[in-house]
């Protein structure tokens, strides 16, 4: 039996026009051995939990830079919550100041990256999050 | 439904069974994961959902990279849409060989079917082992199947060999080209000419389609024996008529070169402005409608059947060797017979281990 990959869906909500952030992130993901789907600019927070479902990720990232953040991220957990899909990690990264990543934290969101952070500290996050979750073993 | 097979399932299992059954995309979703992942009792679920698979039409869609797969599969989705035929769509990328990781990007091209209901895209890394993604995707073209999808795409990249194993796991195969890509050539060798039923020359808004499309026609025609692609229209209306009056040829009609033969079409588009796709797709329900009323769907399918079964046992056979293997390496002396004796000595005595009745000279 093969080692279970990690799937991850990055996306990128809002109207703002460009995903080079998204992208480093995505190619971050994938040399690290994880399967990442990738979905392209303006994704809604419907679209997101959509695609979420289909692929059956285990963490959905996303990219946001428009500020929107504090309707994006309990969207998405809103929708993915009423799909069935709470035991997948929502997480994301963009010019998020603290006092939200804190307030979004406790509504169940997972850590928020800000734009000093290295690709680094995402993907061992995530590894070490899907560790933690005994989503590789489970039967 | 298969009662064994459900029986010996865990109890979670069984609903997540129960809940596929009911139609839950969720479902759907997990049992797929379950099984491209070899999680304990995928083949149980495999065997319980088999009864309900064999309605679907499975449409390989193949070509280089960049041809506008994705943008076409796409297309030909929303065409099935309009008809109200619901689509599972499975999209093919690279694993990378030094990580392990994917990209799968396929899904920026059918962005606005994320939330259509009646549609299912789902992506898959090739993971590039032997065979895997053969079995790994079509056990995700018989969940969709099972599920109730009537059209079924799969897209892959057609380098290599992955385009042959598209055209043995699917009923219909759209190899898709662009004139960029250059010559018809690259196509040849490539081995695409072999696997297409159907040609679609996509970027036809660009310069060159006419040139390649020809090229194509001219490729076909040698291949075929005929002297030449006959006058538009000619045959086409030449073998309608024969193929209404003849809706069971005889067996040795179609040992030979059967005249009802399909004449492989080639179909310029342009995928992007969906220009052209209404042709593609109806020459892919022309192309069904012949399989069955030739007797080839019925071929066909067995022959995706004994294709199927064939990559079990070999991967079954593969991985008890391999246990074996491991065991006799870990034995003492193992690098001393390494030293002194042959490969094939050596995989005698490894293979005795799985197989104690082993002819000793099949190799
Ligand atoms: N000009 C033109 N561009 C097209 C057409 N169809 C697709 N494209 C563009 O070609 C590029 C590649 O399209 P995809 O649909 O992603 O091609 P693909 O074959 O799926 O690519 P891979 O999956 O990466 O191999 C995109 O930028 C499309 O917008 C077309 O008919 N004309
Ligand atoms: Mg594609």
């Amino acid at each position: 039996m093969s080692e279970r990959k990690i799937r991850v869906l990055v996306a990128k909500p809002g109207l703002d026009g460009h995903d080079r952030g998204a992208k480093v992130i995505a190619a971050a993901l994938r040399d690290a051995g994880m399967e990442v789907i990738y979905t392209g600019l303006h994704q809604t927070p419907e679209k997101i939990a959509a695609t979420a479902l289909q692929e059956d990720v285990d963490v959905v990232a996303l990219s946001i830079l428009s500020g929107a953040h504090m309707t994006l991220f309990p969207r998405v957990l809103r929708l993915m919550t009423e799909n069935g899909m709470d035991d997948v990690l929502l997480t994301g990264g963009g010019i998020i100041p603290s006092e939200d990543i804190e307030a979004l934290q406790e509504q169940g969101v997972g850590q928020l990256f800000g734009p000093g952070t290295t690709t680094g500290e995402a993907v061992a996050y995530i590894s070490r999050w899907f560790e933690e979750s005994g989503r590789g073993v489970e039967a | 439904m298969n009662e064994s097979a459900l029986a010996s399932l865990s109890p979670k299992q069984k609903g997540l069974i129960e809940r596929f059954q009911s139609g839950q995309p969720l479902a759907l979703s997990r049992v797929i994961s379950h099984v491209e992942n070899h999680r304990p009792g995928f083949e149980s679920m495999l065997e319980a959902l088999h009864g309900a698979v064999g309605r679907a039409r499975r449409i390989g869609i193949t070509g280089p990279p960049g041809a506008g797969k994705s943008t076409l599969t796409a297309a030909l989705a929303r065409w099935y849409r309009e008809r109200d035929l619901t689509v599972g769509i499975i999209a093919v990328d690279p694993s990378s060989p030094f990580t392990g990781g994917a990209l799968l990007g396929d899904r920026v091209r059918m962005d606005d079917l994320a939330t259509e209901p009646g549609i299912f895209i789902r992506s898959m890394a090739s993971r590039g082992s032997h065979g895997g993604l053969a079995a790994s995707t079509r056990e995700t073209a018989d969940l969709l199947d099972a599920f109730g999808f009537d059209r079924i795409l799969l897209e892959t990249v057609g380098v290599g060999q992955s385009e042959l194993e598209v055209a043995s796991s699917t009923d219909s195969t759209l190899v898709v080209l662009v004139p960029e890509s250059g010559d018809g050539i690259q196509a040849m060798k490539a081995g695409l000419m072999e696997v297409a039923d159907l040609f679609a020359v996509n970027k036809a808004d660009r310069p060159g389609a006419d040139r390649l499309k020809r090229e194509i026609e001219i490729v076909l025609a040698l291949r075929s024996g005929k002297p030449g692609r006959p006058a538009a229209g000619h045959h086409g209306v030449d073998l309608s008529s024969l193929r209404a009056g003849r809706e069971d040829p005889p067996q040795e009609e179609r040992a030979g070169v059967a005249d009802d033969a399909w004449e492989v079409p080639v179909i310029p588009c342009v995928a992007s402005r969906s220009e052209g796709v209404e042709e593609v797709a109806e020459t892919l329900e022309e192309h069904f409608r012949w399989l069955e009323a030739s007797g080839r769907l019925a071929d066909g399918r067995r022959a995706q059947a004994r294709e199927h079964a064939r990559l079990v046992l070999e991967r079954a056979m593969g991985r008890q060797a391999m246990q074996a293997w491991e065991s006799w390496l870990a034995t003492e002396g193992a690098d001393r017979e390494l030293e002194s004796r042959s490969p094939y000595a050596i995989s005698r005595t490894v293979l005795s281990e799985v197989w104690p009745d082993a002819p000793t000279a099949e190799y």
